[in-house]
């Protein structure tokens, strides 16, 4: 951990973010990109023994893997990451280059904001994200790869996730759609008792609706997830079956629910097949729910006689009929976070050397300044050489005083320590209350 | 004291019906129970009825349009109150007891005296054919009403817009499973109906009734047709849903138009006895 960079000494630590998430990758990727936690505690040492990383943490969902790390040389580090991961999952540079984004900067503080406030969530405020980085935070703590700038962006991140979910309404959505696509089901079979669903894909989201579809009585859970072995432990968690990926259009012919959350690039069932499947189950209504971003389900299928499709945002809007109240609760949480990522930046700039110096100098001058012209009017009829002498006294002093600090912030710049010392410089000097 | 029984009917009838309908628009639990219960009481006022007018009679009152309509209402009315037992769906009476209510308002347009039967007529048939045809008939009107809220259910679902109604009206499931039950019953009534009909007609006119062609009697086909295709298609080819409740619509759409224009405004030996 106490490495010392081997290049030029630079203060200052960054942010970065490379990652991918629903919205740039398509599942098989995602899913051969994800580390499990059986891998997950080599993937962190590994990224923090790369020269340029300072500190690190992943997080690896169903629908993103990101890797967040602080480096003072975010462009080497980046370079670095990218080049860790193409060896580590064995990809090609294009793959690579294709799906994944980099943020740096503000832009990767204010991804994360958004990631663990559940904005960027296939379901907007499904709650399950916030457990997520806790979970990657947590294994990164126990990997010794978290210091000071992402323990504090990690805590900061959490807090503004709270934030998000007290100040904003949007958290209740999640729950109130699978309510809503419960109360759907109803209104289509009566009662769910003894119902089968199927579940393609083995999100978040898809687990809490199906958790919520149990609870009303559906006896038969089948899932069929691409990596066979995560739609296994879904399936074990609610007494299900899981099945081969490939083999789910079969059980479309018999089930009576389908929540699909695969995320697919491609639309994975089309007009043509339901028109077929409605045909084989002999007009038997089935109940489709697509919750994935992008969709799963073309759209046109709703036109199919008995075939009830609703995306994830018909049951939004269904659950808060009010539109233009969603957007401005989402809204709301962008401004939070757009607060919180100045807020947290003008931290971690705060943690470079030069300003850290500059300002407790200002600082002091402006105590020594303040005394002195208090002093001096009391000090009326007092010779001019007697006032320079109290002047140059005060001068030295506070230069004295300065001396020692000011040389071991330099000295240590470029060091995980310095940044300990500078914050608590501004602290102690009290530089960041103005 | 028939005419009577049968004002008060009417009177009960429109109020359980008004009752119905303000709970299709608020639906308070008070105003579907009371609704059903007023609808009970005018069921037995209305069966009342029907023991006077036979005894006054002598027969089964259905000789004239007045008669014909109060006793197709009776029938549509007891359809809906074991239905309403049997599926506890709410709603359904604001959809059936308009239907009864036009019944018994075009009944009482009707001149209300007892109707006589020519002697040729008098059998025991003339008990079995009516009451399957009306009982049958009666389904259809039910099958109907569940009809039509399925396809407001339907849309409501597809549409995604899910407005109050879509709460009131029950699921398609038990839209459709009612749909079916009526067709399971009614399609077996209506044929016994055209059967004792024609057996009917062959022993009091000592000829085939379709031997002549009578428009009556040739609207009763095409309407057993379209039943027919609903009951096979349902029972062998998996029809339901949307299908079967725009079916069930069609057919008696057909029914009512056999049973007021042909009846009305053609003349055939079918007709009642003005």
């Amino acid at each position: 951990m106490n490495k010392v960079p081997r290049r030029a000494r630079k203060e200052k630590l960054e942010i970065a973010i490379v990652g991918l998430s629903h919205q740039t990758a398509p599942l098989e990727i995602r899913e051969r990109l994800a580390f499990p936690p059986f891998i997950l505690d080599r993937a962190l040492q590994d990224i923090n023994l790369l020269p340029d990383v300072r500190e690190n943490l992943i997080i690896s969902t169903c629908n993103r893997v990101e890797v967040i790390f602080a480096s003072a040389r975010p462009a080497d580090a980046i370079e670095q990451v990218k080049e860790f991961l193409i060896r580590f999952h064995h990809l090609s540079r294009e793959t690579l280059e294709k799906y994944f984004y980099i943020y740096s900067q503000q832009e990767a503080v204010s991804h994360l904001f958004r990631v663990t406030s559940s904005l960027d969530s296939m379901v907007v405020g499904e709650p399950q994200i916030l457990g997520q980085v806790k979970e990657g935070y947590r294994a990164a703590l126990h990997n010794r790869c978290c210091g000071l700038v992402l323990n504090r962006f990690s805590h900061k991140a959490f807090s503004v996730a709270k934030r998000v979910r007290t100040e904003t309404t949007l958290g209740n959505l999640a729950v109130s759609i699978s309510s809503v696509a419960v109360e759907l089901a109803k209104k289509i079979f009566g009662e769910l008792k003894g119902k089968s669903a199927l579940l393609l894909g083995a999100g978040d989201m898809a687990e809490l609706a199906a958790a919520y579809f149990i609870r009303q009585g559906v006896k038969e859970l089948i899932v069929a997830n691409r990596t066979y072995e995560r739609g296994k432990e879904l399936a074990a968690k609610f007494e299900g079956v899981a099945v081969e990926f490939n083999h789910f259009p079969h059980y479309l012919n018999e089930v009576d629910i389908v929540l699909s959350s695969t995320g697919s690039m491609e639309f994975i069932i089309k007009k043509e097949r339901m028109l077929k499947v409605i045909k084989a189950r002999k007009n038997r209504p089935i109940f489709l729910i697509d919750i994935a971003v992008p969709r799963d389900i073309d759209p046109m299928v709703n036109e199919v006689a008995n075939v009830y499709l609703y995306d994830i945002d018909d049951l939004a809007s269904v659950a808060d009929g009010n539109l233009e109240e969603r957007q401005h609760q989402a809204q709301r949480a962008e401004e939070i976070v757009a607060e919180e990522t100045a807020r947290f930046s003008a931290w971690l700039k705060s943690l470079e050397v030069t300003p850290t110096v500059v300002s407790l100098i200002h600082k002091l001058r402006a105590i020594r300044d303040a005394e002195l012209s208090r002093s001096i009017s009391k000090f009326r009829g007092t010779p001019p050489e007697d006032r320079k002498t109290l002047e140059r006294l005060a001068r030295r002093l506070v230069n004295k005083i300065l001396h020692e600090p000011i040389t071991r912030l330099k000295q240590n710049a470029g060091d995980p320590d310095a940044l300990a010392m500078v914050e608590a410089t501004r602290k102690l000097f009290g530089l960041d209350e103005d | 004291m028939n005419l009577v029984l049968f004002k008060a009917v009417l009177g009960i009838y429109i109020a359980g019906m008004l009752g119905n309908l303000t709970y299709l628009v608020s639906p308070r639990e008070y105003l579907a129970r009371t609704s059903l219960y007023i609808m009970v009481v005018g069921f037995a006022l209305h069966l009342a009825w029907l023991v006077t007018r036979t005894y006054e009679a002598g027969h089964v009152p259905v000789t004239n349009l007045h008669e014909s309509l109060s006793f197709f209402a009776l029938a549509v009315i007891a359809v809906y109150l074991i239905l309403a037992k049997k599926f506890g769906v709410k709603a359904l009476g604001a959809f059936i007891s308009p239907v009864a209510v036009i019944f018994m308002l075009l009944a009482a347009s009707r001149p209300g005296e007892v109707g006589t039967l020519p002697p040729i007529l008098h059998s025991t048939w003339l008990v079995f054919h009516p009451v399957f045809s009306f009982f049958g008939n009666a389904l259809f009107a039910l099958a109907f009403g569940a009809g039509a809220m399925y396809l407001i259910q339907e849309k409501e679902v597809k549409s995604k817009k899910l407005g109050g109604i879509f709460r009131r009206l029950p699921s398609l499931e038990v839209l459709d499973k009612m749909n079916f039950y009526c067709l399971i019953f009614g399609f077996p009534l209506l044929t016994l109906g055209l059967i004792s009909g024609s057996i009917w007609a062959q022993a009091a006119w000592k000829v085939s009734p379709y031997s002549s062609l009578e428009p009556k009697l040739l609207w009763a086909a095409v309407t057993w047709l379209i039943y027919a295709s609903l009951f096979s298609g349902r029972l062998i080819a998996g029809w339901r849903g949307k299908k079967a409740a725009v079916f069930a619509l069609v057919g008696f759409g057909a029914v009512m138009l056999g049973y007021l224009v042909v009846s009305l405004y053609l003349s055939s030996q079918h007709s009642f006895i003005k």
